[in-house]
């Protein structure tokens, strides 16, 4: 059985209460402003071609977006975390996905898929490199053998062309979830077949 | 792929954890929990198992959970 902590029932009670929420809210949306900045500073390597001005919204829009989902979600609230650190991971959340959405903005999604011909037949023989680039070239033969065209496509964006995961499922209609299971669900394949040709311990 | 740490990484890359993980959504739900146990200095993969194997796998998930861990760190600090 969860307790929740005194700082954590004093947060529900004041969102809660009509007398105190706005107050509350306010409160709470200053700290989702700090987590949403310390995120967007992480990334602002990312954002190089972007204006200071733009950047320091995307860190507000991102802290408004938290806190309605955070006050949408109030009741989900467990008490299995402190209720800040709960509140911060939407911040947080938000401030990610929109750095990455913004630092790809303009640019085209190229899924070059002649990378597994290449890795196929590229060079396995250099010393100890001999396993790994064995190892290598078999998933690059099983992966257009095994794989769906939407699998091969989903990991070739994810683990060869370094496209963030909330960028293709922008670009392709999606969530994060259903692309993750694809990518999960063609290295399971891919495992089993090079585990049938007994290149996996 | 000129070194061997870099093929070895690409093929983690392909072929991901290889070991029951949670799911994307799963690990949002968790993630906080994650953290404070962490932070709090318990074992938070003896008590929610598949979340370090999808840290592991997946990178957008991971990253999240650098920053969250890196940001409740700070702020317990100050």
């Amino acid at each position: 059985m969860q307790v929740i902590t005194d700082e954590s029932q004093a947060w529900l009670r004041e969102l809660r209460d009509p007398a105190t929420r706005e107050a509350a809210a306010t409160r709470l949306h200053g700290l989702l402003l700090r987590a949403a900045r310390f995120e967007v500073a992480r990334r602002r390597r990312s954002l190089a071609h972007v204006p200071a001005g733009d950047v320091d919204d995307l860190a507000m829009q991102a802290a408004d977006d938290a806190l309605i989902s955070i006050l949408a979600k109030l009741d989900t609230f467990g008490g299995r975390s402190q209720f800040t650190t709960w509140a911060y991971k939407f911040a947080l959340l938000e401030a990610a996905v929109k750095v990455r959405r913004r630092a790809w903005q303009g640019h085209e999604v190229k899924i070059d898929e002649t990378v597994w011909t290449r890795l196929a037949t590229s060079d396995q023989s250099i010393g100890d490199e001999l396993e790994t680039g064995e190892l290598l070239a078999a998933i690059a033969q099983a992966v257009p053998r095994c794989l769906t065209d939407h699998q091969r496509r989903v990991l070739t964006a994810l683990t060869l062309d370094g496209v963030p995961v909330d960028v293709l499922a922008q670009r392709l209609d999606t969530t994060r979830g259903a692309l993750y299971k694809t990518l999960h669900d063609a290295r399971r394949r891919l495992r089993a077949e090079l585990g049938e040709m007994g290149l996996l311990g | 792929m000129t070194t061997s740490n870099d093929r070895r990484a690409l093929i983690d890359r392909l072929l991901g954890p290889g070991e029951p993980e949670v799911t994307c959504d799963e690990c949002f739900e968790l993630l906080d929990q994650y953290v404070d146990l962490e932070a709090g200095g318990d074992d938070p993969d003896a008590r929610l198992p598949g979340m370090r194997a999808h840290l592991h796998g997946c990178p957008a998930c991971r990253e999240d959970h650098e920053s969250l861990l890196e940001f409740v760190s700070l702020r317990s600090r100050t």
